[in-house]
């Protein structure tokens, strides 16, 4: 087990430094740079350019630039962002924390809806309540993120019911304990239904052929010939080998909704690791940009290994020190 | 189980609205009422006409006619309605598919954006982008998904090990993060016809690499068949069976599968013409044309600059049931 989550940790390292030259050379080649858009600013000296300019090694080759970097970044310090100039870790953990919450937020949504749903539908294949709850789903599997994002934020400017952009109201800082739970909570509605829509319909999908597929075992037969109630051979038996598979899938589930919560942030303009990201690449904050990538590499590939960690706690039969010796 | 396997009234209404959609894109100079670059400056947001149907004893005139919409107040962009103008539409006229007699107010059938570039035009020149990004963008990647993995997939061994790791990392890189660090490096002063196969260039090099396991996992098996045996015991060489035998034998996972990715890549050019780093002004996609809804106010007051997202929408879920159809028809196996 230790040997398995080790060898995962040192596969990331590849990855990592593959990801972040890749970046680095992209954001090189992008047409200016940072110190462009400051040039053409009069409230900043040309002393104090030159200044910021010698800071981040500008006119040093690309190469010894990303050794640099990469030197630096090994041991856990991310660089400087030239906009905020302040720590890129320290910036970039105080937006990541946003994007997880959404992340999971609408992982539970989904799943909490797309799971009874694509139960109950797989016990009446072919019934109306199927054919309509199907066709809803295919509907919401083919609205665009961000277009349901405008959506709601229509309904939401009309009736006022909920707050549009921002994660928290502009005077959280007075509100009491619960009441900031309860104003974040009411923030984090909107951008929650919309990021879990798109999910729901092809989990609800793989439910259902689950479930039906299951519902056909010989082990459900035995279990219904035992004289089991309907529930315990639901609950107990069809379900719990139907929600196997999910288990993978909640990893890379995860990892595309990080993906889209970035999406979702610029657009519904909420403060997390996206939208930070957008700015980083709007004004080629370089570091910044970097520290976005990092994090967002790291946060997908430690889904993908807790899936697979939790996959193996569920399914005593996999075992993966073996598989893949 | 045979039930889905006729093409249902769905699925021909997805067929029918993407040839429209197609069409219409690709004829968007002559299909479009307006130059869609043509600002009206008297008709900013000016909001959607409404058509209406001219009495029987008119129509040797016009079938339909609307009347023109006037700017009221030019500080709030309100808009009153001239009824005492009626404006014909004329189909095939002035060498366009419907549009307005020259000399008469123009009627904007969708509306105007804050240029008073009328809308449907610019929806219809989007379309093109929109559209053939994702048919492009898939033909890329699943070209070089099948041949990768196919190769590694028949070759096996080390090669296939080496082939697998790339594959692994590019799956691992969170691909909406790289895509918008790539998209960055996109210069500014091209032209809209190298944007666009540069985003398409960027998209298909972050998607093959899925593609790539899936047809190296169905290679892997394909090559202990006895026609590949056959085939190698005759001494074809090892392109010749990799693209007779071997990647013909994945088309009928691949032709669902990239009818299903196709929605991916449209999405994908959207979102980044949507935050101003895809395809830039004056020329029109479906995801720039929606940037102006980022601003609350203009979303507040001139909503039908969502109607893009709509075009967006129809266009996905026609892509959707019509691949759904197809797995049903060709690649029973996937249906569970």
């Amino acid at each position: 087990m230790a040997v398995f989550v080790l060898r995962r940790l040192l596969h990331m390292i590849p990855v990592l430094i593959g990801v972040t030259f890749i970046t680095f050379f992209v954001v090189d080649l992008a047409p200016g740079d940072y110190f462009g858009a400051l040039r053409m600013n009069p409230a900043f000296s040309p002393d104090f350019i030159a200044e910021l300019e010698a800071e981040f090694g500008y006119g040093e080759p690309l190469l010894v630039r990303y050794f640099k970097w990469l030197l630096r970044a090994a041991q856990g310090d991310l660089g400087i962002s030239m906009a905020y100039r302040v720590d890129v870790a320290t910036l970039v953990a105080s937006r990541a924390g946003n994007t997880i919450i959404l992340a999971v937020s609408s992982m539970l949504f989904t799943w909490s809806l797309a799971i009874p749903i694509g139960i109950y539908v797989a016990m009446r294949p072919n019934s109306v309540s199927d054919r309509l709850l199907s066709f809803i789903a295919f509907f919401g599997m083919s609205v665009p993120n961000f277009f349901l994002a405008f959506l709601f934020m229509f309904v939401a400017l009309q009736t006022g019911w909920f707050p549009v952009g921002g994660s928290f109201s502009v005077h959280y800082e007075a509100l009491s304990p619960l009441g900031k739970i309860i104003d974040r909570l009411h923030h984090l509605v909107l951008p929650t239904v919309v990021l879990g829509t798109a999910g729901m319909a092809s989990l609800m999908r793989l439910m259902r052929a689950n479930v039906l597929e299951i519902k056909e075992a010989d082990f459900v037969r035995t279990a219904r010939a035992k004289g089991l109630s309907e529930r315990s051979v639901v609950g107990k038996h069809i379900l719990r080998n139907a929600l196997n598979p999910f288990v993978t899938l909640a990893g890379y589930e995860l990892g595309t909704l990080l993906s889209g919560a970035a999406l979702v942030e610029a657009v519904m303009q909420l403060q997390g690791l996206g939208s930070l990201m957008l700015e980083a690449v709007r004004s080629l904050d370089v570091y910044l940009v970097m520290g976005s990538v990092v994090i967002g590499s790291v946060l997908l590939l430690g889904g993908n290994l807790l899936a697979d960690l939790g996959l193996r706690a569920l399914d005593p039969r996999i075992d993966f020190d073996r598989e893949s010796a | 189980m045979n039930q889905h396997r006729r093409p249902g009234l769905a699925v021909w209404c997805s067929a029918i609205t993407l040839a429209v959609l197609y069409v219409t894109a690709i004829a968007a100079p002559w299909c479009s009422p307006y130059d869609h670059t043509w600002q009206h400056r008297m008709s900013p947001h000016s909001p959607p006409a409404t058509i209406r149907l001219n009495p029987p004893n008119l129509w040797h005139e016009s079938l339909l006619y609307a009347h023109p919409l006037l700017l009221a107040d030019t500080a709030r962009r309100t808009y009153e309605e001239n009824s005492a103008i009626r404006v014909p539409l004329r189909w095939f006229h002035r060498g366009r598919l419907l549009t307005t007699p020259e000399g008469m107010p123009e009627i904007f059938l969708l509306g105007t954006d804050g240029l008073g570039r009328d809308l449907l035009s610019r929806i219809l020149h989007g379309g093109r982008v929109s559209l053939f990004i994702g048919i492009l963008g898939v033909a890329i990647s699943f070209t070089l998904g099948s041949l990768i993995g196919s190769f590694a997939g028949y070759m096996g061994g080390r090669i296939d090990a080496f082939i697998m790791r790339i594959v692994e990392i590019e799956m691992s890189l969170p691909s909406f993060y790289f895509l918008l660090a790539l998209a960055a490096a996109i210069p500014d002063d091209i032209s809209p016809t190298v944007t666009f196969f540069l985003i398409v260039a960027l998209m298909s090099f972050i998607r093959w690499a899925g593609f790539a396991r899936i047809i190296r996992g169905m290679a892997a098996s394909l090559r202990e068949q006895d026609y590949v045996v056959a085939a190698r015991a005759l001494g074809a060489s090892r392109w010749r069976i990799l693209t007779r035998h071997v990647i013909p034998g994945t088309y009928s996972y691949t032709i669902v599968a990239a009818t299903l990715s196709i929605p991916g890549f449209i999405l994908g050019e959207s979102a980044l013409s949507l935050l101003g780093l895809g395809i830039q002004e004056p020329s029109s996609s479906w995801g720039n044309l929606l940037s102006d809804a980022q601003n609350v106010q203009n979303l507040v007051r001139y909503p039908w600059i969502l109607i893009p997202g709509v075009f967006i929408f129809v266009t996905i879920m026609s892509f959707n049931f019509l691949g759904d159809h197809l797995r049903d028809r060709l690649d029973p196996r996937a249906r569970a």
